[in-house]
């Protein structure tokens, strides 16, 4: 059981890494990664979000009826997003008005449900926690990727502080909308240069 | 008038929902192989949008305020736009045949939109008025249709040409949208 909990978690990591492996979830990727911070504090939010909807949707799998599944999960999904926005409201202010919007839109992230409909509802709770970590956390790293890169070509810095000396030109394409796109674009080509089986 | 002009200009042109404010992502790479299916993603888009900013903007206005409920509103609005999406569903089905197997299975994708429930949210976070919400909403919906169209169009081209294997599929369609994207950029000069 040990062995097969660790599966599930290491999957996400590699195997099945958001938003590479599956093609969900582009907008947060897209809009927040302007900057490292950004990057792994939406990531952090969706992971716990991810771990929490899982492992209720798990527990309540023989009870939901299927007609009526994807709304629950919605439910299920948008509960625990209302409890993060609160808690980074209390908490973290900065970050939450950075995020803006993108916070309640992860009620409508595709990974959350994908992984309700495919993974938790089929499986047991322990698996789905560790399946929700694991692709939580390997989004997280995702984002954290796409963030530094974006933020030390793009602003010239990392965390806030300047990496480059001060004749360094800011490379500002990378911190707007198209250089979002192709950023993702490339990193995603590398990805299938590297994990080609 | 000239303001809501103005407004409509801004949302489908320089604030474009798809190449500036990056929502909607993962239809307009989903449904942008084909032509056909652009077109019915569109259409469907532009139907549940409109509607869905009306009757969020009401259920705002006229119950979360009302009862200082507005810590509800990520649960609230996604219940209404889920359920609207059903009700709309069936209720094509029954009265307008034709037009529910034009937009087929793109209508129960729309919930998990995030394009929809962006706008939504926009709405209420730019605080506009019901006829500045309706404006915003169709221009939102209409300027997503015309980014997803003309993607296709570009993207049906590439299949002509020849990708290197890593580049192939979402990671030339998500270069290809940077370009685009490119493109509507410009617009932001305009203003």
């Amino acid at each position: 059981m040990a062995k097969t909990l660790t599966q599930e978690f290491v999957k996400g990591l590699w195997e099945e890494i958001p938003p590479f492996r599956l093609v969900l979830g582009l907008c947060p990727t897209l809009a927040v990664t302007k900057s490292v911070e950004n990057g792994i504090g939406m990531g952090v939010a969706t992971a716990f979000v991810l771990v929490f909807s899982n492992i209720l949707v798990s527990a309540l799998r023989k009870i939901i009826p299927a007609k009526v599944r994807i709304a629950c999960f919605i439910i299920v999904i948008a509960t625990f997003v209302t409890v993060v926005e609160l808690l980074m409201q209390a908490f973290t202010y900065p970050l939450f008005l950075k995020l803006g919007i993108f916070i309640p839109l992860i009620v409508v992230n595709c990974i959350l449900l994908g992984r309700a409909e495919a993974f938790a509802s089929k499986n047991g709770v322990l698996a789905s926690a560790a399946d929700g970590l694991g692709i939580g956390i390997g989004f997280t790293l995702a984002l954290g990727a796409l963030g530094s890169l974006r933020e030390i070509l793009g602003s010239g810095t990392f965390f806030g502080k300047a990496v480059f000396g001060p004749a360094f030109q800011p490379f500002s394409f990378m911190v707007e909308a198209p250089g979002a796109f192709v950023c993702l674009g490339l990193m995603l080509c590398l990805m299938n240069l590297a994990g080609k089986k | 008038m000239g303001d809501y002009i103005l407004l409509a200009i801004s949302c489908i042109l320089v604030n474009n929902i798809l190449l500036a404010q990056y929502l909607g992502n993962c239809p307009f790479l989903g449904t942008s192989k084909k032509m056909e299916t652009a077109v019915g993603m569109a259409m469907a888009v532009v139907f549940v949008l409109v509607m869905a900013g009306v009757i969020t903007w009401l259920l705002e206005a006229y119950v979360l305020k009302a009862f200082g409920l507005e810590y509800l509103r990520t649960i609230g609005f996604i219940l209404v736009i889920a359920s609207l999406v059903q009700f709309v569903e069936m209720f094509l089905k029954k009265s307008v045949p034709a037009l529910y197997r034009g937009l087929g299975i793109f209508l129960p994708l729309i919930t998990t939109n995030c394009a929809v429930m962006g706008v939504c949210l926009i709405n209420i976070k730019e605080e506009y008025t019901f006829m500045q919400a309706l404006v915003a909403s169709f221009s939102y919906a209409f300027g997503f249709g015309l980014a997803l169209i003309l993607f296709a169009g570009v993207r049906e081209r590439i299949i002509l040409a020849r990708v290197p294997k890593p580049m192939q599929d979402t990671a030339i369609g998500l270069v290809t949208a940077g370009m685009l994207s490119l493109a509507f950029f410009a617009f932001k000069g305009m203003v």
